[in-house]
């Protein structure tokens, strides 16, 4: 990783993330975190910052096809990989079954944490096609709702997973 | 929340990795999954001026069979990375699921078992099973190797015998005689919730007599415990109803616990009894469950 240094002495590495299909090189300092090169640096405002500690999922995104928590990972050890955010959910001005499901069944509610919500499904749907309830209330059990409840949510992606079938 | 500046370094090889520490001295780092290093620098509880991520060092995050059957796990392997390994599948499913009790499946894809280990936390949910499989770690510093048991590892709340300068490489659990292990935690909920207490129980049986018994305690006391009166009661003796529950109350009575927000001290202590029967009745009839 190349280092580089402002006329402060500030240190600034260069790193190159692969967010959803574009490569992108950004020159980040050691504190900064995922979350905030998406939102900040490539605008990707859909990624949500909540607890920022690790135990609400709104910031969740996929590095290398896992569902992580972009609050709690260095820019830097990032670099390399391949992010998937919600805006790379889409297929040409489609939305994905599971953000189409979200709609249908009324499980945006207040819309915070769907971000995050959507990537842990897709994580599981990918993995497992077709879950169980239980599998799925497990794979988003890092994802927490805070304004209405996970009836709808959990009813949006069962219905996803049928229609995969 | 943001994060306070600090150096980053990626060493490329461990000597290289226990070098930089030995050099950097305290106030460095080492930086594995980070779940645990940067909420406690968001929360202003811990600033170190430099971290060393263990990032670039490959190898250490395999699960392996190695010599004479030995379950060799890398320290860097995510808990995720324990829940799917075929190796830990067929010989301890039981680690697969204490692993499947931590956290949330984000930070399951991050958190390592180095990581919970040197951590040091006394609701740390691995390693009351590891220690009750009999566990050894390797750690390597700039001057040398040691291998010893996990049960040595830890000396208090946050505390343990690792130097500066070393990084904990892998664990060894050894071809042994348990018939059957299992861990059990309780928690407030059934994700994203530390161990309000916990109990890990091996077992070795023959017929219906115990040849060998392990109980360790989780949340309890200052670090993970044998309950080891609780154990001898077992050892050599036809498994009843009755002499499980014996163990139970023997257990409670080993265990230290503190009240905390999460649970009273009479409330662990009653826990620990009920946990350790269930654990012990688990490991007996069900193999490494
Ligand atoms: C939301 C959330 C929920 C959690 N839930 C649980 C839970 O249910 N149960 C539980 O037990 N824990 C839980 N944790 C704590 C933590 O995630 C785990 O302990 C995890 O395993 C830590 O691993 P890490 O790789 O992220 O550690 P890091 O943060 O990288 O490191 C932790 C400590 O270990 C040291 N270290 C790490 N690896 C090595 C090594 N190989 N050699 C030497 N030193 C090393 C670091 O210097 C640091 O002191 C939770 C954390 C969060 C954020």
């Amino acid at each position: 990783m190349q280092k580089i240094e402002d006329h402060s002495g500030t240190k600034y590495y260069l790193i190159t993330l692969k967010v959803n299909g574009d490569s992108y090189t950004r020159a980040v300092k050691a504190n900064t975190l995922l979350v905030n090169v998406l939102r900040e640096d490539l605008d990707l405002t859909g990624t949500k910052k909540g607890c920022e500690l690790g135990d609400c999922g709104s910031c969740t995104v996929l590095l290398d096809g896992k569902p992580v928590n972009s609050c709690l990972i260095l820019a830097l050890e990032a670099d390399g990989h391949e992010i998937t955010t919600i805006e790379g959910l889409a297929q040409n001005d489609k939305p994905d079954k599971l953000q189409e499901a979200f709609v249908e069944n009324a499980a945006i509610q207040c819309g915070y944490c769907t971000p995050g919500m959507i990537m842990s499904a897709k994580a599981l749907l990918t993995r497992n096609p077709h879950p169980t309830e239980g599998e799925v209330r497990e794979a988003i059990a890092g994802n927490l709702c805070r304004c209405t409840g996970y009836v709808n949510i959990v009813k949006a992606i069962m219905s996803a997973a049928e229609e995969q079938q | 929340m943001y994060l306070p500046d600090f150096e980053y370094y990626a060493p490329a090889t461990l000597s290289e990795a226990c070098d930089l520490l030995e050099k950097l001295g305290p106030e460095a780092k080492v930086f594995a999954g980070g779940t645990d290093v940067l909420s406690k620098m968001k929360q202003e509880l811990l600033f170190p001026k430099a971290i060393v991520s263990l990032k670039n060092l490959g190898g250490l995050s395999e699960i392996r069979l190695g010599n004479n059957n030995d379950v060799i796990i890398g320290a860097k392997a995510t808990h995720n990375n324990l829940i799917d390994s075929p190796v830990l599948q067929e010989k301890y499913p039981s680690l697969c699921n204490a692993a499947r009790q931590m956290a949330n499946n984000q930070v399951r894809n991050i958190g390592t078992v180095g990581g919970n280990i040197v951590n040091a936390v006394p609701s740390a949910d691995l390693p009351p099973l590891l220690i009750a499989l009999g566990a050894k770690i390797k750690l390597v510093g700039a001057t040398g190797e040691r291998v010893l048991p996990l049960e040595d590892f830890f000396t208090g709340p946050n505390k343990s015998v690792i130097e500066q300068d070393e990084i904990l490489t892998e664990f060894i659990i050894e071809e042994q005689p348990f018939t059957g292990s299992t861990y059990i935690k309780f928690a407030l909920r059934r994700s994203g919730a530390l161990a309000v207490a916990s109990v890990a129980a091996a077992v070795a049986m023959e017929g219906n007599v115990c040849r060998k018994a392990r109980i360790v305690l989780g949340a309890v006391a200052p670090t993970p415990l044998r309950a080891k009166k609780a154990e001898e009661m077992l050892t050599g003796k036809e498994i009843t109803d009755e002499l499980l529950e014996e163990a139970g109350s023997a257990a409670s009575k080993e265990s230290k616990p503190i009240s905390d927000i999460r649970g009273s001290e009479e409330y662990r202590r009653d826990l620990v009894r009920v946990l350790t029967g269930r654990a012990l009745r688990k490991a007996i009839n069900e193999g490494h469950v």
